[in-house]
């Protein structure tokens, strides 16, 4: 399977099965096109496809371009056959282990906004802040249950984390004590909305912290509108100064300002250069996850103009890179020659599985976006998975189980897409989210004209 | 190649035997909370 396009100048050929990017000239362009609609390479077809381009390019130059793609064929970087489905379905039958936890540290938050999937930090049940002891409990459950893994992952996540900033400092202060004792490395992680952010938090957080998560929107009014206080004032003001200081004392390293973009905001490019300009080098800034009829949703129609910004965000970056003003989009992120092995790009994000949520009480769910729906309780931190069953469902749940993912040229890069995105908008953890697979799809063709880009800015230096 | 610039050498079929260990990071622990990115993840087993 092929995937073609053409963005900013560049022809590009995605090899989807080899993860083989090429980038090439017209005429390829077309041939490989040709040799696509005939089902693929079929050496009694060539003779006709030579004549077919010669019609619209000189022969030889053609024959040329046919050797060259013969080439790539033989070495198995194009038109490259899946061959992953048999291996990964005995992957995913061996024993998982967790090696993750987002713990819900504080279910109570400082601000109110608009969009929380989290129902303004509660997660549609009572305000609650996790004890200590809850916490040990779920460092134990992680470390017992983490098999052979030595990096072990624990977020700390809300509502707002802040909120409950002593038991955090305890938790990672236990953490540690145990790392030695067991073998293991704790990667601590915490999201916060600034609110709160100081320097006692931040020395800590540069000292503890694997990565930070710092929530703003972007510019002024997006954000304030979006991300208000309670009593409706805006909080940019407040936390914009805490953010920029929070960033330089990490050496702009090991943390993101990560933004929301709503129907109200589909100039959401202006954002992202927004922060940007203000200063912040590691950005993401992602479409928000809403139910069907909220004002502020995603719809179909918001598509084109969408599109039309990542294109401009994307020919940006590119050109901010050449003149040294360049800044990470975690969404335009890839890595072609460091990246996941087929087996992580094919089993999905690990929720349910590698990856779980952890309430303030201790209450197990499948990942913090499940939280709250009784449906999907696994356990608890005490007892343990006490429903595997839904856990194995989890377990099935990757590319091969979802119909639109086997002919969708990003399923390496999304291994499947969100659970729970598919869940809210199919019923169905093995669904899939039309409109964030379409987002997704632009977003994986952006980032690799970066590459194209900036492979081509090396030859000409 | 005249007409064809490769921008990668590492191949996805060649992961499959030393795959799967499992030590990569989680991608909702990285800076996407809504939406699953894996390929922008790094291998720790290289």
């Amino acid at each position: 399977m092929i995937h073609q396009y053409k963005n900013n100048g560049y022809a590009i050929v995605l090899d989807v099965n080899s993860g083989a990017i090429h980038v090439v000239d017209d005429l390829t362009y077309d041939l490989i096109a040709c040799i696509d609609r005939a089902g693929g390479p079929d050496p009694a077809k060539k003779e006709a496809q030579i004549a077919e381009l010669s019609a619209v390019y000189p022969r030889e130059q053609v024959e040329e371009a046919y050797a060259e793609v013969e080439t790539l064929v033989a070495d198995e970087s194009l038109f490259t056959r899946d061959s992953y489905e048999p291996y990964i379905t005995d992957f995913k039958k061996r024993p998982t282990v967790v090696k993750a936890l987002c713990l819900h540290i504080a279910h109570d938050c400082n601000l109110a906004c608009r969009y929380c999937f989290a129902g303004e930090g509660e997660y549609h049940g009572s305000r609650a802040l996790m004890s200590f002891e809850v916490g040990k409990a779920a460092l134990d459950f992680l470390i017992a249950h983490s098999g052979q893994r030595r990096n072990l992952e624990v977020d700390f996540f809300g509502g707002e984390p802040l909120m409950n900033w002593q038991v955090v400092k305890d938790l990672v202060a236990y953490g540690r004590s145990q790392e030695k004792l067991h073998d293991k490395s704790f990667r601590f992680t915490l999201t916060t909305n600034g609110v709160l952010l100081d320097d006692e938090v931040t020395e800590f957080c540069n000292r503890e912290m694997a990565n930070v998560v710092l929530s703003i929107d972007g510019r002024r009014e997006v954000h304030d509108r979006m991300r208000p206080f309670r009593k409706g004032a805006g909080s940019y003001d407040l936390i914009v100064p805490k953010f920029l200081k929070f960033a330089e004392s990490r050496g702009q390293e090991r943390y993101y300002v990560r933004g929301t973009f709503t129907h109200h905001n589909l100039d959401f490019s202006e954002d992202v250069l927004h922060l940007a300009d203000l200063g912040f080098r590691q950005i993401s800034v992602e479409p928000v996850v809403a139910e069907e009829g909220a004002d502020y949703a995603i719809r179909r129609e918001d598509l084109p103009r969408l599109f039309a910004e990542y294109d401009r965000l994307a020919a940006e970056m590119a050109e901010r890179k050449q003149n040294g003003r360049e800044f990470q989009f975690f969404h335009f992120m890839i890595d072609l020659e460091g990246g996941p092995c087929v087996a992580k790009r094919l089993s999905g994000c690990g929720s349910g599985t590698e990856y779980l949520a952890v309430t303030p009480w201790g209450d197990l769910y499948p990942c913090h976006q499940f939280v709250g729906n009784e449906k999907f309780l696994l356990g608890n931190v005490r007892e343990g998975i006490v429903r595997q069953e839904v856990c194995d469902e989890f377990k099935r749940c990757n590319v091969y189980a979802k119909e639109n993912c086997r002919t969708c040229f990003a399923r390496f890069y999304c291994s499947g897409g969100c659970a729970a995105n598919a869940y809210n908008f199919t019923g169905d953890i093995c669904g899939t989210y039309d409109i964030g697979c379409e987002l997704q799809k632009k977003r994986i063709e952006c980032a690799i004209m970066i590459k194209a880009a900036e492979s081509e800015s090396a030859v000409g230096q | 190649m005249k007409h064809i610039r490769t921008l990668n050498t590492k191949k996805l079929q060649n992961t499959v035997k030393k795959g799967g260990c499992g030590e990569c990071q989680t991608s909702c622990q990285s800076a996407c909370k809504t939406s699953c990115t894996v390929g922008n993840q790094s291998c720790e087993n290289k």
